[in-house]
């Protein structure tokens, strides 16, 4: 059986490239993926605890089913913003984006 | 009927008012009111008179004027034979000097100013006369000096004339003060200013007023010598006499009313009024009788040599005055009050006179350019002649009874020296006025042609009131023919109080004087005759001869040179040196702070900008620097503050483990 470090190892380097890409992404819809990624890095972690700690009654499988559904409705937001923000400013750059800034 | 007092000084204040304020509208017929009260005014005067010589008086508290605690003046009024002669003399002359002046002052501009000043001077005077206490006096005694100012400025666009008011004013303002001080001492020593509370005080209070105070005077001697030197100013005697000379320069109404019968008279009226307090002061007395006498002298003489034939007149009128203060200071109140009424007659009619002479040459009044005047005015010529011998003390005419009972009463109370000085002035009189005389109205005429072309007789308005006044100067002696018997002195004798060393009549008869007093007259009658109508070459040497003399008297012992030398400059230097320290300390001091609250504020207003602006903009320096520096971190970039966080993880995590 493959023991839980593998796991926890694939979820570290999944979590590691999702920020690493929503530090250096400059496309709005690329940052918004690597979010994704990070979120399902998180989901690997709780399902692989749930499975290996012992006395677990499914949290963690509700945690992450919970995470998904979340994580839909954050998306379906965010990429009605990165729509606006297209309409606007006909660029998803978010270097570009910087009417608020000082 | 007595009370009807009131009205004497109230008809003249209704010409006053009515003529004051419409005098605009009413233009030339102001004379209808201002003579029409007046006369008047001496109608109710004569039937109060004749009541008070029936035997009645009043004295009557109308109204009460100031009450401040224990202060209490009155408005009241006192008829008794002093002020019911003197409110009878004023009314009557005054009366017929303002019908006289209905002809001189014809067509003038300022017709109704002159009947308003001249009706205010009435109420004042009869104010002054009437009333019954001090206070109420010095009212109208203050009331007739603003109207002698008025009077003498009347033709204020003149400089003299405006100068002339000025100083008789500031003079009689030096007398004022002596009065008024004369009067605080009064209450503060009697605690009223009725004549009735004073004069029933006096024997009661002898104790105190006799103790000797100041300069080892006695109270009372201070008390009656400042009230003397009130009357030294009002009445014009040395050393104040100064202004009545230049005062000719009003109109000659005002002249003969103001500063001959009435006003200047005052003086003497208030000595009188006081004499209960004259009697217990016998060193006032020698002062009153000395001033008298010295300046009966004094004036007598620079009369001799004047040129202006008013200005003659009016050194006569100071030297008449002195003649009663001399009689006043030997005891001899009711003679005084006797040559002042005698006086006021001749007076007023030979300054209405010579005011018809200026009138009929066109206001020239150089006694040079005139001369056989009397084929030209016949009845100013008569009147004057009249009035001349009257002043002059011609037997039976009304200056010679009066003039003559004042030296008497002189040698009697046992002043030989005072006699003697009256009677130098006596001799002085008739020189002078009878050198007036010939040299107006007879000889050969040295007037300019085109004066003698138009030279007339005055008209009737002025004639009448000249007739009128010679018959008094004729008759007014004959009611005091005697000092024992005639009705005059039973009548007033009794309002005297005469000190008990002044009242003993010794000495030479009434009779004798009289001869010598007419010897003298006629000497100095004489002299001028010869001087000036048998060798009019003559005055003219002698005036060579006595150079040094002539020009002391003409040019009045330069009393008034000697005065703007010693008190003017004075005045004008200290003046000086308090304006220099006005304007170097005083303001100085204005400025100098002035200058330190600028220098001040200035210095505040740095510290301000520097100080408390700075601070406040210092802070706000350091928020906006701060925030500069600070709104970096602020990228707006979502990445910059993710990695800060992840970092921030990195950091806390690491510690966690690793520490």
């Amino acid at each position: 059986m493959v023991p839980l470090s593998h796991y926890l190892i694939l979820s570290a380097i999944l979590f590691s490239l999702g920020v690493f890409g929503a530090l250096t992404r400059r496309n709005a819809v690329a940052i918004l993926m690597s979010i994704e990624l990070m979120l399902n890095a998180v989901n690997v972690s709780f399902v692989a605890f749930a499975r290996y700690l012992p006395q677990t009654q499914l949290q963690g499988q509700v945690f992450a089913i919970f995470v998904i559904a979340i994580a839909a409705a954050e998306m379906a937001v965010a990429l009605a913003i990165v729509l606006g923000l297209y309409r606007n400013f006909k660029t998803v750059n978010v270097d570009e984006i910087n009417l608020m800034k000082w | 009927m007595l009370k009807l007092v009131w009205l004497v000084p109230v008809l003249p204040l209704v010409g006053v008012l009515v003529n004051g304020i419409f005098g605009h509208w009413i233009k030339n017929r102001a004379h209808i009111l201002g003579v029409g009260t007046t006369g008047l005014s001496f109608l109710v005067a004569l039937g109060v008179f004749l009541q008070a010589a029936g035997g009645q008086s009043l004295n009557w508290d109308i109204y009460s004027w100031v009450a401040v605690g224990p202060f209490h003046a009155t408005v009241g009024f006192q008829v008794d034979p002093l002020s019911a002669v003197m409110m009878l003399v004023v009314t009557f002359v005054g009366f017929v000097i303002h019908v006289y002046s209905v002809g001189y002052m014809h067509g003038d501009r300022g017709y109704a100013r002159f009947f308003t000043y001249m009706n205010l001077f009435m109420t004042s005077m009869l104010i002054l006369v009437l009333a019954n206490n001090y206070l109420l006096m010095f009212l109208g005694w203050e009331g007739v000096g603003l109207c002698s100012y008025l009077l003498i400025g009347f033709w204020y666009e003149k400089q003299s004339a405006s100068d002339a008011g000025k100083k008789a004013f500031v003079v009689n303002r030096i007398g004022d003060a002596g009065f008024l001080l004369g009067l605080f001492l009064i209450w503060e020593n009697f605690g009223s200013l009725h004549y009735a509370d004073v004069f029933s005080q006096v024997e009661s209070l002898r104790p105190v007023l006799e103790r000797p105070s100041v300069l080892g005077l006695s109270l009372v001697t201070w008390i009656t010598l400042l009230l003397f030197a009130g009357a030294v100013g009002k009445s014009a005697q040395l050393p104040l006499y100064v202004w009545l000379p230049d005062a000719m320069e009003g109109p000659t109404p005002v002249s003969a009313l103001i500063h001959a019968a009435t006003m200047v008279t005052a003086g003497v009226y208030m000595v009188a009024r006081s004499s209960a307090l004259f009697s217990l002061a016998p060193q006032s007395m020698s002062v009153v009788a000395t001033i008298g006498a010295v300046t009966a002298v004094f004036a007598a003489t620079i009369a001799l040599v004047q040129t202006d034939i008013k200005r003659v007149i009016a050194y006569s009128t100071i030297s008449q005055l002195g003649y009663m203060f001399l009689g006043c200071g030997v005891g001899a109140y009711a003679s005084a009050i006797f040559h002042l009424a005698t006086h006021a007659f001749f007076k007023a009619l030979l300054f209405l006179g010579a005011g018809s002479v200026i009138h009929g040459l066109q206001g020239e009044q150089d006694v040079r350019k005139m001369g056989g005047l009397a084929t030209y005015m016949p009845v100013t010529a008569a009147t004057f002649l009249i009035g001349s011998l009257a002043n002059a003390g011609v037997f039976f005419l009304a200056g010679f009874w009066s003039k003559d009972q004042i030296l008497h009463a002189a040698i009697a109370s046992g002043h030989t020296w005072l006699w003697g000085l009256g009677a130098a002035g006596a001799f002085c009189t008739a020189f002078y006025m009878f050198r007036l005389f010939f040299l107006t109205f007879t000889g050969p005429t040295r007037m300019d042609p085109h004066v003698a072309h138009h030279v007339h007789e005055s008209p009737r308005v002025m004639a009448v009131p000249l007739m009128i006044l010679a018959c008094f100067a004729v008759v007014a002696g004959l009611f005091g023919y005697s000092v024992e018997h005639s009705p005059y002195y039973s009548f007033v004798n009794p309002v005297f109080q005469v000190s008990a060393h002044g009242a003993e009549s010794h000495g030479p008869s009434e009779l004798a004087m009289a001869l010598v007093s007419t010897a003298i007259a006629g000497a100095g009658i004489l002299v001028a005759y010869h001087m000036y109508r048998r060798n009019p070459d003559l005055p003219e040497r002698l005036a060579r001869q006595f150079a040094g003399l002539y020009r002391l008297l003409l040019n009045k012992y330069w009393v008034d040179e000697l005065y703007n030398a010693v008190f003017i400059d004075f005045g004008k230097r200290l003046c000086g040196r308090l304006w220099g320290f006005d304007a170097s300390v005083v303001d100085g001091a204005v400025n100098g702070s002035s200058r330190l609250t600028v220098w001040l504020s200035q210095v505040s207003a740095r510290f301000d900008f520097h100080g408390v602006d700075g601070a406040v903009n210092a802070i706000a320096d350091l928020i906006q620097g701060g925030s500069d520096a600070f709104k970096r971190l602020q990228t707006g970039l979502i990445q910059n503050y993710m990695l800060a966080m992840a970092l921030g993880i990195f950091v806390i995590v690491s510690l966690f483990f690793f520490l």
